[in-house]
């Protein structure tokens, strides 16, 4: 599972980062970044779909394959 | 370095000079039909807007009044978030609906940058205070105000009843907010005075309330000079300082900013933090989990928000126009009510720049309060006010701790 933020859509309302804050972190203006290279560790698939679920602008894809 | 000469006299005599906008006449008195003549000041909007709003949705889903010199409340989800995004159509250059338009040249930064700016201004104006109010940067202020909490809570002291809006509520957002900026933590009470006058006060004479809200930017200056005179870290020296398009920002988007982040800072939190107890005083089934599973107040806050948000917008029509079935006039007001929206994700539209401070300051004074009162009930449901027009939350809530 890979995820990825649509840039353009991220308003940094922070729901990814505090609700799955190994997946997701802030930039210094509190956009929501993926760390690492968005591949979701095994075990973390079910953060990446309650971050994807919670954010306000659907800005998070969860891509299932990859 | 020359002198910042930017927070003269001259500059609040142009200032009030420029100042030549609509005065609408004020019409008060019950309201006869919702559709036609509603009023968000009138007592049982503020009780409980809430069936109100849902047999608008069925009957008339646009409703208008000529109060306030004429404004529209569309109360279903897809009209309140087209009018949010539309920019092209709807002006923000005053988001505080009242008796008052502002001129349009006041466009696109508005009295209080950047909630009242347009694009693409707004943008840039939002951007600059971006960096002060990230999640990180927030959770700096939790140990003070976790503190800040216990002691409101250890000067309860033996009473039975106590006022949660306004012995408790009230004075948390007071505190960080003028830690932020910079003011004297002791002027607490004018703040309110302040938040009354801006958000309740909308159908004074129109002299009285430029005067009350002349009194919020001259208390605003004094503080700019005394930060011009003895710099500090903090946001008034922050925004003092800061540069949008290669100067310094305009006296008026100083004060305007400073203006925003205090009431907007204030009025917000406050009617969470109300809302949330009055929730929990109703609720014991909600109030016992929450106590047991203190881990669980994370999710109970995003709903209380979804339940109680308690902002309200407006908009300016910008032209003439039909509009989803009605015709809309130039400067028209519209009351865009994202609670009515269904109470959808839809508050969410265009984030709040403060959303990280009003959770922290949320889930602080709910964690200080249910760990050291976690035994609470309405003391009197009757006694229970609510703030009038558009910010909604307790402005009295007895709660009987013992």
């Amino acid at each position: 599972m890979k995820i990825q933020i649509g840039a353009e859509r991220c308003q940094g309302h922070g729901r990814c980062y505090d609700r799955a804050p190994d997946l997701f972190g802030a930039d210094d203006e509190g956009y929501g970044m993926v760390l690492g290279d968005g591949v979701v560790p095994p075990g973390k698939e079910r953060d990446a779909r309650l971050a994807a679920a919670n954010c306000p602008e659907r800005a998070i894809d969860v891509l299932e394959e990859g | 370095m020359a002198a910042d000469d930017r927070f003269t006299e001259d500059f609040r005599d142009a200032r009030e000079e420029e100042v030549i906008g609509t005065i609408s006449e004020v019409v008060t008195g019950p309201v006869a039909d919702w559709a036609t003549d509603f009023s968000h000041l009138e007592p049982e909007w503020s009780a409980d807007p809430y069936p109100i709003q849902d047999d608008l949705r069925q009957r008339c889903p646009i409703a208008h009044t000529e109060r306030f010199g004429g404004a529209w409340l569309p109360t279903r989800y897809e009209d309140v978030s087209s009018i949010a995004y539309d920019t092209e159509r709807f002006s923000s250059r005053s988001i505080i609906l009242s008796n008052f338009r502002p001129p349009r040249e006041l466009a696109p930064i508005g009295g209080s940058p950047p909630i009242s700016s347009d694009p693409p201004f707004h943008h840039d104006a939002r951007k600059l205070l971006l960096p002060a109010f990230t999640k990180a940067e927030i959770a700096k202020q939790e140990p003070a105000t976790r503190a800040f909490c216990h002691s409101l809570i250890d000067a309860f002291d033996g009473q039975g009843v106590v006022d949660a809006a306004g012995d408790y509520a009230q004075h948390i957002p007071m505190r960080v907010i003028a830690d932020m900026l910079g003011f004297p933590p002791e002027d607490g009470p004018r703040f309110r005075v302040f938040v009354e006058d801006l958000l309740e006060g909308i159908n004074l004479p129109p002299d009285e309330r430029i005067e009350r809200v002349s009194r919020l930017f001259e208390y605003l200056l004094v503080q700019v000079h005394d930060h011009i005179d003895h710099p500090r870290e903090d946001l008034t020296s922050y925004l003092i300082n800061a540069e949008l398009y290669g100067h310094k920002l305009a006296p008026d988007h100083v004060v305007g900013t400073m203006a925003l982040l205090l009431i907007a800072g204030i009025d917000t939190s406050w009617s969470a933090i109300g809302a949330s107890l009055w929730h929990l005083a109703k609720h014991p089934a909600d109030r016992r989990r929450l106590v047991a599973e203190p881990g669980l107040l994370p999710t109970a806050i995003e709903e209380f928000l979804r339940a109680y948000a308690p902002v309200t917008m407006a908009r300016l029509v910008k032209e003439d126009m039909h509009w989803h079935g009605v015709d809309m006039k130039a400067d028209d007001w519209i009351l865009l009510s994202f609670p009515a929206a269904n109470r959808d994700p839809a508050q969410f539209i265009h984030r709040c720049v403060g959303s990280h401070l009003a959770r922290l300051e949320l889930r602080v004074a709910l964690e200080a309060w249910l760990a050291r009162i976690p035994e609470f009930t309405l003391a009197d449901p009757a006694a229970v006010t609510w703030s009038a027009g558009q910010i909604r939350g307790p402005r009295s809530l007895p709660l009987r701790i013992r």
